[in-house]
Protein backbone atom coordinates (compact mmCIF):
# COMPACT_ATOMS: atom_id res chain seq x y z
CA UNK A 1 0.00 0.00 0.00
CA UNK A 2 2.51 2.73 -1.11
CA UNK A 3 -0.41 5.11 -2.52
CA UNK A 4 -2.00 5.05 0.93
CA UNK A 5 -2.12 9.01 1.33
CA UNK A 6 -3.31 8.71 -2.49
CA UNK A 7 -6.71 8.04 -0.38
CA UNK A 8 -8.34 11.13 1.09
CA UNK A 9 -7.47 12.52 -2.15
CA UNK A 10 -9.46 10.21 -4.15
CA UNK A 11 -12.00 10.68 -1.35
CA UNK A 12 -12.29 14.48 -2.17
CA UNK A 13 -12.16 14.10 -5.76
CA UNK A 14 -15.38 11.99 -5.78
CA UNK A 15 -16.78 14.24 -3.33
CA UNK A 16 -16.29 17.51 -5.49
CA UNK A 17 -17.71 15.15 -8.33
CA UNK A 18 -20.91 14.67 -6.68
CA UNK A 19 -21.13 17.77 -5.51
CA UNK A 20 -19.97 19.60 -8.97
CA UNK A 21 -23.13 17.52 -10.66
CA UNK A 22 -25.33 18.90 -7.85
CA UNK A 23 -24.56 22.00 -9.21
CA UNK A 24 -25.89 21.39 -12.73
CA UNK A 25 -29.87 20.23 -11.33
CA UNK A 26 -31.99 22.75 -10.75
CA UNK A 27 -33.78 22.11 -7.53
CA UNK A 28 -37.37 23.71 -8.29
CA UNK A 29 -37.63 21.74 -11.16
CA UNK A 30 -39.47 18.49 -10.01
CA UNK A 31 -40.05 15.72 -12.32
CA UNK A 32 -44.13 15.43 -13.07
CA UNK A 33 -45.51 11.87 -12.76
CA UNK A 34 -47.92 12.89 -15.16
CA UNK A 35 -45.74 11.89 -18.34
CA UNK A 36 -47.37 9.35 -20.41
CA UNK A 37 -50.77 9.74 -18.68
CA UNK A 38 -53.82 11.21 -19.64
CA UNK A 39 -53.86 14.88 -19.53
CA UNK A 40 -56.97 14.92 -16.37
CA UNK A 41 -60.06 16.52 -17.68
CA UNK A 42 -62.08 19.63 -17.01
CA UNK A 43 -64.50 21.72 -18.47
CA UNK A 44 -63.72 25.72 -17.54
CA UNK A 45 -65.08 28.82 -18.30
CA UNK A 46 -63.07 30.55 -21.51
CA UNK A 47 -61.68 34.13 -19.91
CA UNK A 48 -63.12 36.14 -23.30
CA UNK A 49 -66.35 34.75 -22.81
CA UNK A 50 -67.46 33.33 -19.47
CA UNK A 51 -70.56 31.60 -20.71
CA UNK A 52 -68.67 28.98 -23.12
CA UNK A 53 -67.15 25.99 -21.84
CA UNK A 54 -63.97 24.44 -22.56
CA UNK A 55 -62.23 21.14 -22.22
CA UNK A 56 -58.90 18.67 -22.89
CA UNK A 57 -62.46 16.66 -25.05
CA UNK A 58 -62.36 20.00 -27.56
CA UNK A 59 -58.76 19.47 -28.38
CA UNK A 60 -58.96 15.67 -28.99
CA UNK A 61 -56.83 14.67 -32.45
CA UNK A 62 -54.68 17.42 -32.05
CA UNK A 63 -51.48 17.65 -30.64
CA UNK A 64 -51.49 20.87 -28.33
CA UNK A 65 -49.89 22.48 -25.45
CA UNK A 66 -51.50 23.98 -22.35
CA UNK A 67 -49.51 26.61 -20.87
CA UNK A 68 -49.87 27.55 -17.12
CA UNK A 69 -49.77 31.26 -16.57
CA UNK A 70 -51.10 34.41 -14.90
CA UNK A 71 -50.96 38.39 -15.43
CA UNK A 72 -49.27 38.33 -11.56
CA UNK A 73 -46.68 35.92 -12.56
CA UNK A 74 -43.09 37.88 -13.78
CA UNK A 75 -41.92 34.45 -15.09
CA UNK A 76 -45.06 34.64 -17.28
CA UNK A 77 -43.96 38.02 -18.94
CA UNK A 78 -40.61 36.93 -19.99
CA UNK A 79 -42.07 33.82 -21.85
CA UNK A 80 -44.77 35.81 -23.50
CA UNK A 81 -43.05 36.75 -26.77
CA UNK A 82 -41.67 33.16 -27.36
CA UNK A 83 -45.01 32.07 -27.19
CA UNK A 84 -46.76 34.57 -29.29
CA UNK A 85 -43.92 33.93 -31.86
CA UNK A 86 -44.51 29.67 -31.69
CA UNK A 87 -48.16 30.63 -32.04
CA UNK A 88 -47.80 33.25 -35.24
CA UNK A 89 -45.55 30.25 -36.61
CA UNK A 90 -48.88 28.36 -36.44
CA UNK A 91 -47.17 24.59 -35.64
CA UNK A 92 -49.23 23.88 -32.69
CA UNK A 93 -52.67 25.31 -30.84
CA UNK A 94 -51.37 26.94 -27.66
CA UNK A 95 -54.74 26.71 -24.79
CA UNK A 96 -53.68 28.92 -21.91
CA UNK A 97 -54.57 28.06 -18.61
CA UNK A 98 -55.29 31.29 -16.03
CA UNK A 99 -54.01 30.24 -12.63
CA UNK A 100 -55.69 32.28 -9.96
CA UNK A 101 -56.04 35.30 -11.78
CA UNK A 102 -58.34 37.99 -12.17
CA UNK A 103 -60.08 38.04 -15.29
CA UNK A 104 -60.00 41.86 -16.00
CA UNK A 105 -56.42 41.55 -15.25
CA UNK A 106 -55.98 38.61 -17.60
CA UNK A 107 -57.62 40.27 -20.07
CA UNK A 108 -55.85 43.26 -20.13
CA UNK A 109 -52.24 41.69 -19.89
CA UNK A 110 -53.46 39.76 -23.34
CA UNK A 111 -54.42 43.35 -25.06
CA UNK A 112 -51.20 44.67 -23.98
CA UNK A 113 -48.59 42.01 -24.71
CA UNK A 114 -50.45 40.20 -27.23
CA UNK A 115 -53.31 36.61 -27.64
CA UNK A 116 -50.63 33.46 -28.26
CA UNK A 117 -54.05 31.62 -26.81
CA UNK A 118 -55.93 29.61 -28.74
CA UNK A 119 -58.38 29.84 -25.96
CA UNK A 120 -57.86 30.90 -22.18
CA UNK A 121 -59.55 28.75 -19.68
CA UNK A 122 -59.74 30.19 -16.02
CA UNK A 123 -59.26 28.44 -12.90
CA UNK A 124 -59.42 30.94 -10.56
CA UNK A 125 -59.45 28.83 -7.51
CA UNK A 126 -56.22 26.55 -8.97
CA UNK A 127 -58.17 23.20 -8.64
CA UNK A 128 -57.60 22.55 -11.70
CA UNK A 129 -53.72 23.17 -11.53
CA UNK A 130 -53.77 20.72 -8.85
CA UNK A 131 -54.84 18.11 -11.23
CA UNK A 132 -52.16 18.90 -13.36
CA UNK A 133 -49.87 19.10 -10.40
CA UNK A 134 -49.02 22.76 -11.17
CA UNK A 135 -46.87 24.09 -8.11
CA UNK A 136 -45.72 27.38 -9.83
CA UNK A 137 -46.41 29.39 -12.68
CA UNK A 138 -45.20 29.27 -16.01
CA UNK A 139 -45.37 25.73 -16.55
CA UNK A 140 -46.31 23.83 -20.21
CA UNK A 141 -47.53 20.51 -21.40
CA UNK A 142 -47.41 18.89 -24.40
CA UNK A 143 -50.23 16.85 -24.82
CA UNK A 144 -50.91 14.15 -27.76
CA UNK A 145 -53.78 13.18 -29.78
CA UNK A 146 -54.48 11.11 -27.33
CA UNK A 147 -54.81 13.16 -24.87
CA UNK A 148 -51.86 11.76 -23.08
CA UNK A 149 -49.20 14.20 -21.47
CA UNK A 150 -45.79 13.93 -23.16
CA UNK A 151 -43.86 15.96 -21.85
CA UNK A 152 -44.07 19.19 -18.98
CA UNK A 153 -41.61 22.01 -18.77
CA UNK A 154 -41.15 23.70 -15.34
CA UNK A 155 -40.46 27.66 -15.75
CA UNK A 156 -40.42 30.09 -18.83
CA UNK A 157 -40.17 28.53 -21.98
CA UNK A 158 -37.42 30.60 -24.66
CA UNK A 159 -36.27 30.43 -27.95
CA UNK A 160 -34.33 27.61 -27.01
CA UNK A 161 -36.55 25.27 -24.99
CA UNK A 162 -38.61 26.14 -28.40
CA UNK A 163 -36.38 25.30 -30.98
CA UNK A 164 -34.52 22.25 -29.71
CA UNK A 165 -37.24 20.35 -27.22
CA UNK A 166 -40.83 21.17 -28.41
CA UNK A 167 -40.70 21.61 -32.01
CA UNK A 168 -39.24 18.17 -32.41
CA UNK A 169 -41.24 16.49 -30.09
CA UNK A 170 -44.68 18.34 -31.53
CA UNK A 171 -43.21 17.06 -35.12
CA UNK A 172 -42.82 13.24 -34.10
CA UNK A 173 -46.00 13.33 -32.08
CA UNK A 174 -47.93 15.44 -35.14
CA UNK A 175 -46.22 12.81 -37.87
CA UNK A 176 -46.84 9.92 -36.08
CA UNK A 177 -50.74 8.43 -36.65
CA UNK B 1 -35.98 33.37 -13.95
CA UNK B 2 -37.30 31.34 -11.21
CA UNK B 3 -38.91 34.11 -9.76
CA UNK B 4 -42.49 32.98 -8.84
CA UNK B 5 -41.31 29.71 -7.26
CA UNK B 6 -38.28 30.11 -4.70
CA UNK B 7 -38.00 33.59 -4.32
CA UNK B 8 -41.65 33.67 -3.05
CA UNK B 9 -40.80 31.51 0.06
CA UNK B 10 -37.95 34.31 1.15
CA UNK B 11 -40.61 37.17 0.64
CA UNK B 12 -43.46 35.03 2.41
CA UNK B 13 -40.93 35.09 5.13
CA UNK B 14 -39.63 38.72 4.68
CA UNK B 15 -43.41 39.37 4.98
CA UNK B 16 -44.34 37.32 7.89
CA UNK B 17 -41.22 39.36 10.11
CA UNK B 18 -42.79 42.69 8.56
CA UNK B 19 -46.10 41.84 9.73
CA UNK B 20 -45.36 40.50 13.07
CA UNK B 21 -43.07 43.44 13.92
CA UNK B 22 -45.92 46.10 13.02
CA UNK B 23 -48.55 44.40 14.93
CA UNK B 24 -46.53 43.74 18.20
CA UNK B 25 -44.63 46.64 18.03
CA UNK B 26 -46.83 49.04 19.28
CA UNK B 27 -49.06 46.84 21.23
CA UNK B 28 -46.30 44.68 23.01
CA UNK B 29 -48.82 41.83 22.55
CA UNK B 30 -50.45 39.74 19.91
CA UNK B 31 -54.41 39.78 19.72
CA UNK B 32 -56.15 36.13 19.23
CA UNK B 33 -57.31 37.80 15.56
CA UNK B 34 -53.76 37.58 14.37
CA UNK B 35 -53.57 34.25 15.48
CA UNK B 36 -54.65 31.50 13.04
CA UNK B 37 -57.36 29.85 13.03
CA UNK B 38 -57.91 26.77 12.55
CA UNK B 39 -59.70 26.27 9.15
CA UNK B 40 -62.28 23.04 10.20
CA UNK B 41 -64.51 23.27 12.31
CA UNK B 42 -64.06 20.01 13.53
CA UNK B 43 -60.69 19.93 15.49
CA UNK B 44 -60.02 15.95 15.42
CA UNK B 45 -60.57 16.58 11.06
CA UNK B 46 -58.37 19.51 11.90
CA UNK B 47 -55.68 17.50 13.89
CA UNK B 48 -55.72 14.74 11.04
CA UNK B 49 -55.29 17.30 8.51
CA UNK B 50 -52.17 18.91 10.28
CA UNK B 51 -50.36 15.28 11.04
CA UNK B 52 -50.72 14.46 7.19
CA UNK B 53 -49.46 18.08 6.48
CA UNK B 54 -46.22 17.65 8.26
CA UNK B 55 -45.18 14.97 6.36
CA UNK B 56 -45.46 16.62 3.04
CA UNK B 57 -43.96 18.70 1.53
CA UNK B 58 -44.56 22.24 0.05
CA UNK B 59 -43.25 22.31 -3.88
CA UNK B 60 -43.12 26.01 -3.49
CA UNK B 61 -40.73 26.50 -0.61
CA UNK B 62 -39.27 22.68 -0.76
CA UNK B 63 -38.01 22.91 2.80
CA UNK B 64 -40.84 23.82 4.86
CA UNK B 65 -44.29 21.10 4.79
CA UNK B 66 -47.67 21.95 4.31
CA UNK B 67 -48.80 22.25 7.41
CA UNK B 68 -45.84 25.21 8.23
CA UNK B 69 -45.91 26.89 4.46
CA UNK B 70 -47.89 30.49 3.66
CA UNK B 71 -47.18 29.62 0.05
CA UNK B 72 -50.44 30.20 -1.78
CA UNK B 73 -50.22 26.49 -2.75
CA UNK B 74 -49.35 24.99 0.67
CA UNK B 75 -52.80 26.89 1.68
CA UNK B 76 -54.53 24.91 -1.41
CA UNK B 77 -53.20 22.15 -0.75
CA UNK B 78 -54.17 22.00 3.13
CA UNK B 79 -57.66 22.65 1.70
CA UNK B 80 -57.73 20.02 -0.51
CA UNK B 81 -55.97 17.62 1.80
CA UNK B 82 -59.13 19.10 4.51
CA UNK B 83 -61.66 18.70 1.78
CA UNK B 84 -60.77 14.75 1.11
CA UNK B 85 -60.82 13.70 4.71
CA UNK B 86 -63.71 15.56 5.88
CA UNK B 87 -65.62 13.37 3.03
CA UNK B 88 -64.59 10.65 4.77
CA UNK B 89 -61.29 9.46 2.17
CA UNK B 90 -58.35 8.12 4.43
CA UNK B 91 -54.71 8.98 5.11
CA UNK B 92 -53.86 6.82 2.58
CA UNK B 93 -56.23 7.85 -0.46
CA UNK B 94 -55.27 11.69 0.32
CA UNK B 95 -51.09 11.19 -0.29
CA UNK B 96 -52.06 8.42 -3.35
CA UNK B 97 -53.59 11.67 -4.67
CA UNK B 98 -50.94 13.75 -4.01
CA UNK B 99 -48.24 11.73 -5.20
CA UNK B 100 -50.29 10.93 -8.16
CA UNK B 101 -50.00 14.58 -9.33
CA UNK B 102 -47.04 15.75 -7.38
CA UNK B 103 -45.07 12.52 -7.79
CA UNK B 104 -42.58 11.18 -4.68
CA UNK B 105 -41.38 14.59 -4.17
CA UNK B 106 -44.20 15.70 -1.63
CA UNK B 107 -43.32 13.09 0.24
CA UNK B 108 -40.94 14.21 2.95
CA UNK B 109 -40.76 9.95 3.55
CA UNK B 110 -39.99 8.60 0.12
CA UNK B 111 -41.55 5.01 -0.49
CA UNK B 112 -38.62 2.19 -0.66
CA UNK B 113 -38.62 1.63 -4.59
CA UNK B 114 -35.38 0.40 -6.89
CA UNK B 115 -34.90 4.15 -7.29
CA UNK B 116 -34.96 4.63 -3.84
CA UNK B 117 -32.63 1.79 -2.28
CA UNK B 118 -30.09 3.63 -2.13
CA UNK B 119 -31.19 6.33 -0.22
CA UNK B 120 -32.54 3.59 2.36
CA UNK B 121 -30.09 0.97 2.70
CA UNK B 122 -27.02 3.30 1.67
CA UNK B 123 -26.28 4.16 5.48
CA UNK B 124 -26.85 0.61 6.57
CA UNK B 125 -24.41 -0.47 4.73
CA UNK B 126 -21.60 2.33 5.26
CA UNK B 127 -22.25 1.67 8.93
CA UNK B 128 -21.42 -1.70 8.26
CA UNK B 129 -18.33 -1.50 6.24
CA UNK B 130 -16.75 0.74 8.85
CA UNK B 131 -17.96 -1.89 11.36
CA UNK B 132 -16.26 -4.64 9.46
CA UNK B 133 -12.79 -2.69 9.04
CA UNK B 134 -12.51 -1.71 12.35
CA UNK B 135 -12.99 -5.16 13.32
CA UNK B 136 -10.51 -6.05 10.37
CA UNK B 137 -7.89 -3.22 12.01
CA UNK B 138 -8.23 -4.47 15.38
CA UNK B 139 -7.81 -8.30 14.78
CA UNK B 140 -4.60 -7.39 12.27
CA UNK B 141 -2.93 -5.27 15.21
CA UNK B 142 -3.92 -7.82 18.14
CA UNK B 143 -1.34 -10.73 15.52
CA UNK B 144 1.07 -8.01 15.16
CA UNK B 145 4.17 -9.33 17.60
CA UNK B 146 5.19 -6.60 20.40
CA UNK B 147 8.27 -4.64 19.29
CA UNK B 148 10.92 -6.10 21.11
CA UNK B 149 13.60 -3.27 22.86
CA UNK B 150 16.96 -3.68 22.92
CA UNK B 151 19.04 -4.06 25.83
CA UNK B 152 20.16 -0.66 25.72
CA UNK B 153 16.38 0.97 25.28
CA UNK B 154 15.59 -1.85 28.29
CA UNK B 155 18.33 -0.16 30.09
CA UNK B 156 16.94 3.73 30.05
CA UNK B 157 13.48 2.55 30.18
CA UNK B 158 14.11 1.18 33.94
CA UNK B 159 15.80 3.84 34.83
CA UNK B 160 13.18 6.32 33.96
CA UNK B 161 11.03 4.30 35.81
CA UNK B 162 13.08 4.22 38.86
CA UNK B 163 13.50 8.42 38.55
CA UNK B 164 16.98 8.69 37.40
CA UNK B 165 17.43 11.04 34.59
CA UNK B 166 18.12 9.57 31.65
CA UNK B 167 21.11 10.95 29.72
CA UNK B 168 19.30 11.95 26.43
CA UNK B 169 16.31 14.11 28.74
CA UNK B 170 16.69 17.44 30.01
CA UNK B 171 17.09 18.48 33.64
CA UNK B 172 14.70 18.62 35.64
CA UNK B 173 13.58 22.60 36.77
Amino acid sequence: MKAKFLVPLAIFLALAGFLGYGLTLNPSVVPSPLIGKPAPEFRLAKLDAPDERFGVEDMRGEVWLLNVWASWCVSCRAEHPYLVELARSGGVPVIGLNYKDESDAALKWLRDHGNPYVATVTDNDGRVGIEYGVYGTPETFLIDRDGVIRYKHVGPINRDTVRKVLMPMIAELSSAG
Amino acid sequence: MQVDRLDVCAALRRATAIALFTLIAPFGSISASDVAQPMADDPELEARVMALARDLRCLVCQNESIAESRAPLAVDLRAQVREQLGAGKSEADVLDFLVSRYGDFVLYKPPFRASTALLWLGPGFLLLGGVGWLLFRLRRRAEEPLPQLSDEERRRARALLEGAPSDSQEQQP
